[in-house]
């Protein structure tokens, strides 16, 4: 194995979403600066929109919401926990990253005025901008950085973060999948946006990779700004999405829904006035699919066959299109058969719900030089759009911290006690599987911090989570594929125990199902209306902590503040047609 | 007495299959391998045409749109399908 020992002014590790956005706007910032963007896969088509992306869940459009508008929404809809700075920075923000992409190419859904097509889908407010031409988007940014020529390295998997005696960030290090070869790259600020930690659960088929999220976001984000001593911001508000049943990609109720798509229950009847994804609107997901109502499903059967012609067209072409491809599979066509739904495998994702690396209003993160944007970062609810704003505001942030920093001196001891970790499975000549550890571990991420929580089985899990830490020092990789899988499960175990750790810590009911606990099943307002912050103390144990929640920017109405826990029907409605 | 530790293979399916009379890798052609998010493909040294060499498929679809000629197939792994 050679080492690469590379040197730029800032690192992007991830090249999805927010990556090639921090990537684009460091470089508009200061032309001279030499930026390089890494992904574990490559920049054409890596990240959560992969094969693009259906339509825009957050935009802030003038005429069609306003940013304080939209700050209270998300502020009710995540019960509160908010750090309204960051919700509205992206909120005033939200329009003006829509003109940029607008300008790249992306095509978004117009009216014959020209106006933007806006649905509402939201409980309160009208969010929802369809994108039926999205599966070009990644095409899109990969032009605007080859024309900011930025330098790409693909499949280098990042696996630490260097920090100097300062504890400032100076550097990431990381291997070629293919090679195996090591990469040490020194850096004035490194920004990550590597997406969420998408193979925490294991989906309920029991397939590895059948997961939700791109299971290339193993969640090497998290553990990352975790080693580096970075905190993280309530990590027990899972995430966990309604889905198709075994396909385990989303069943896109929003998409639907303006066209008159729903979900319901076995006898197609509606049970959640408002399809918008919240911890109260997975709740009562959750009950109905336990109950005799059950299962759930996805009801376009009543709609014309020219709305399902389009309603196709979107969904089996964008984002996940494999789609259509498992419905013809299983005969399930959407003008005579509801399609069945489940929910998903628990992981950490901002994007969906709250769990992510801490970030100011700027993408700064707890530690000097460290920045975090996307589906990793915790800013509540903030979805693609979401991403691209706060890449762009860590790309621009980053560079103006640079501009009065010299590079600073590597530690060699970190460097090799890394070198030393990352290729230990390569160097066994037997030992066990990555997948088979992964397996086991994800099974009982499963069994013990799936909701509902209970006290005495997370603590089982962590004692788990702990033997196969131990397990860890046995895994055997057979080539530099199989060492990456290596490489990710000593990830997942990171964020399991980040997990349980952070779900025990938090000892109340919080988020609908995201953090329901059985054994505390109210809310505590008293003591619990706060942040609730993990990381690696001074004697590198996990530990938590409690964070105020910052004074409002924008106040909440006592009528309102109640909107998102009234999501059941009470009398059940039937299809009209 | 000696106990050996040893491997036991798991069989899977393919899911994402390759029609070697259409596939260009021969000349050269590497879109499939390059695009696979999960790093699933390589080309076959012998047959110098792509096969899927890892089952850790999430049935994304890059390999077979932006294939050049039409020569991938991605089909739900048989776990889910």
């Amino acid at each position: 194995m050679n080492t690469h020992e590379l040197e730029y002014d800032i690192v992007v590790v991830g090249g999805g979403t927010a990556g090639p956005m921090a990537a684009i706007k460091a470089k508009e910032h200061n032309p001279a600066l030499r930026i390089l963007l890494i992904d574990k896969a490559n920049v054409k088509r890596s990240g959560a929109i992969s094969m693009g992306m259906d339509g825009l869940n957050n935009a802030v459009i003038p005429g069609h919401a306003t940013p304080e508008q939209y700050t209270k929404e998300i502020t009710i809809a995540n019960d509160g926990i908010v750090n309204q700075a960051t919700v509205y920075a992206y909120a005033k923000h939200s329009f003006t990253t829509i003109e940029q992409l607008d300008r790249w190419g992306v095509k978004f859904e117009k009216d014959e005025t020209g106006d933007y097509a806006v649905k509402k889908v939201h409980h309160m407010g009208s969010y929802v901008l369809p994108m039926p031409e999205g599966h070009d988007i990644k095409k899109v940014l990969y032009r605007q950085l080859k024309r900011a020529r930025i330098s790409i390295s693909n499949r280098i998997v990042t696996t630490r973060l260097l920090t100097d005696s300062s504890g400032a960030v100076n550097g990431v290090m990381g291997f070629d999948c293919r090679t195996a070869d090591f990469y040490v790259i020194r850096a004035k600020a490194v920004i990550l946006c590597c997406g969420a930690a998408g193979r925490l659960g294991l989906p309920s088929s029991g397939y590895l990779m059948g997961t939700y999220e791109n299971p290339t976001n193993a969640g090497d984000g998290y553990a990352m700004a975790y080693h580096a001593g970075a905190e993280l911001a309530n990590l027990e508000c899972f995430q966990i999405n309604p889905l198709i049943k075994d396909y385990n990609g989303p069943a896109c109720a929003y998409v639907t829904g303006p066209l008159g798509g729903f979900t319901a229950n076995n006898k197609g009847e509606r049970f959640i006035e408002c399809d918008y994804w919240s911890g109260q609107m997975m709740w009562e997901f959750y009950q109905e699919l336990q109950s005799g109502n059950g299962p759930v499903f996805l009801k376009l059967d009543h709609l014309a066959e020219e709305t399902i012609q389009t309603i196709e067209t979107i969904l089996h072409t964008n984002e996940r299109p494999s789609r259509g491809r498992f419905h013809a599979g299983r005969k399930t066509d959407y003008r005579q058969d509801m399609v069945e739904m489940h929910i998903s495998e628990i992981g950490f994702c901002s994007g969906h719900s709250a769990s992510g690396v801490w970030v100011n209003e700027r993408a700064e993160t707890s530690v000097a030089g460290l920045y975090a944007a996307g589906d990793m970062a915790a800013v509540p609810h903030n979805y693609m759009l979401g991403a691209f704003t706060y890449g762009w505001f860590a790309g621009s942030n980053a560079a103006e911290y640079i501009a009065s920093r010299d590079f600073t001196a590597l530690d060699q001891e970190q460097i090799s006690r890394e070198r030393e970790r990352v290729y230990a499975p390569l160097q066994r000549d037997q030992g066990l599987s990555p997948a088979q550890v992964e397996y086991k571990l994800r099974r009982m991420v499963n069994d013990y911090l799936q909701p509902p929580k209970v006290t005495r089985k997370m603590e089982i899990g962590l004692q788990r989570f702990e033997e196969i830490a131990e397990d860890l020092k046995f895994l055997h990789a057979r080539n530099p594929h199989e060492l990456m899988r290596a490489a990710e499960v000593s990830v997942i175990r990171d964020c399991a125990e980040m997990a349980a750790r952070a779900s025990l810590f938090r000892t109340e009911s919080r988020w609908g199902l995201y953090h329901y606990r059985a054994d505390y099943p109210t809310r505590n307002d008293a003591e619990w209306f706060c942040h609730a912050h993990l990381k690696k103390d001074a004697d590198g144990r996990m530990t938590s902590l409690k964070r105020p929640v910052e004074p409002y920017l924008i106040a909440i109405d006592q009528g309102e503040r109640q909107a998102y826990q009234q999501l059941r029907i009470d009398q059940p409605l039937k299809a009209t047609a | 007495m000696s106990l050996i530790p040893h491997d036991i293979a798991q069989r899977s399916s393919a899911p994402v299959l390759i029609d070697a009379d259409k596939c260009i890798a021969h000349k050269g052609c590497t879109v499939c391998v390059e695009v696979c998010p999960m790093d699933l493909l390589a080309i076959d040294p012998v047959t110098q045409k792509a096969f899927m060499q890892f089952d850790e498929c999430w049935y994304c679809m890059p390999c077979e749109t932006d294939c050049p000629t039409g020569a991938v197939q991605v089909n739900m792994p048989y776990l889910l399908k």
